[in-house]
């Protein structure tokens, strides 16, 4: 097998998480296929990294893990003020800057 | 691929037929995970593909030689970063599926046609593209993985590193002023709030309590009127707001029926017409008669 397939794949999850951002209303649901994407592209780079020969990929995939860990924090912090203020977590309902 | 197993040679250039049948049997898993994060109805279902495709990645990570970033994927993804999103399930409520309706016409099939579409352009992009031979990670794994990134990490990146580590106390701290609620005004009192309810002269004893006495006392069923119709008063707010309030009014009626039915057929009487829950009560009269 060709270390290659590993980008095939990465590719895919990469898809199915852009659909998924785009047909899904909840908004956690929406998050998660964002960490999905995200995820696609930490195994995209840990695959050059191996094609390359050298460390730099891994380390990007490391530095794309913390700025997620970061992001998801804040994400869901955003999500539960909606939630708490909206009583929904859809994104349709989150149409207006105020409530 | 060398003839010794060792774990360099695992993450050479070529791979072996093992690591071949892993591809491609976690990868059939990955895939799968993913399409029903999509799919499933529920946040909660979602949260759970979604993890079990994280772990398969963390098991390619460490095929491909990232030993430390597969073990940072576990710990990091599937028991940090997927745990806080059920908790967050958890609170926003599990229940609440997602609705179906499509609030742009038609949406739903453009968004698949533009996935199809861009898939395509991603697949054919990488075979189209002149990617060289595999070199494998045998030499820069040499001195160990870990010891590797971290003579990277603390030279080169040293000052990405730097920042992300400004980015992660700014978020932790953004997560708390946005979580945080400053209450402007002291908590009313239970006096004040007794004055507040003489003074609107709406209700001045306590709510009554959920459930039917004798019968269900959960606090997600209404109590019921003598009417036999349900409370919506005797609920909590919140499970209203959620939509959870179970009604028992009609199973009342329903055993009612049953029962009557029953000792009908007992009593060997003519077959029951059709009856409502009054003719219930009539029927015990006449009994006591």
């Amino acid at each position: 097998m060709n270390p290659v397939n590993y980008l095939y794949l990465a590719a895919l999850l990469f898809t199915i998480g852009a659909t998924g951002v785009l047909i899904r209303r909840n908004a956690i649901v929406v998050f998660m296929c964002v960490e999905l994407m995200l995820n696609a592209c930490n195994l995209a780079f840990v695959a050059f990294s191996r094609m390359h020969g050298n460390l730099d990929g891994q380390i990007i995939a490391f530095f794309t893990m913390v700025v997620a860990a970061a992001e998801v924090v804040v994400g869901l912090a955003i999500i539960v003020s909606l939630f708490r203020s909206r009583h929904s977590a859809s994104v349709d309902d989150a149409s207006l800057m105020k409530l | 691929m060398s003839a010794a197993p060792s774990l360099a040679a695992l993450a050479a250039s070529t791979t072996s037929t093992g690591e071949a049948v892993q591809f491609w049997i976690l990868g059939t898993v990955a895939v799968i995970g993913a399409l029903s994060t999509i799919l499933m109805r529920r946040a909660v279902h979602s949260a759970l593909c979604l993890a079990g495709t994280m772990i398969i990645l963390a098991v390619f990570y460490l095929a491909n030689g990232a030993y430390f970033l597969g073990i940072v994927q576990v710990v990091v993804y599937t028991g940090a970063i997927m745990m806080l999103f059920l908790f967050v399930v958890m609170l926003v409520g599990v229940t609440a599926a997602d609705s179906l309706k499509e609030s742009i016409k038609g949406q739903r099939w453009l968004a698949a046609l533009c996935a199809l579409g861009f898939g395509a352009l991603l697949i054919a992009g990488i075979s189209r593209a002149s990617l060289g031979a595999s070199n494998g990670l045998a030499a820069a794994n040499a001195g160990g993985n870990v010891e590797g990134l971290a003579a990277l990490i603390f030279t080169k990146y040293v000052f990405a590193f730097e920042i992300t580590g400004a980015l992660l106390i700014t978020a932790a701290v953004g997560a708390m002023v946005l979580t945080h609620r400053e209450r402007t005004e002291k908590a009313a009192t239970q006096r004040e709030l007794a004055e507040r309810r003489v003074r609107e002269g709406k209700h001045l004893p306590p709510l009554p309590a959920p459930g039917v006495y004798a019968r269900h006392n959960a606090v997600d069923i209404a109590g019921l009127l003598p009417d036999g119709t349900p409370s919506e008063l005797t609920v909590s707010q919140t499970l209203r707001a959620r939509g959870q309030v179970r009604d028992v009014s009609t199973e009342a009626l329903n055993d009612l029926k049953a029962l009557e039915q029953r000792s009908e057929e007992r009593l060997g009487r003519r077959p029951a017409p059709a009856r409502t829950a009054r003719g219930g009560a009539e029927h015990e009269e006449e009994n006591d008669r």
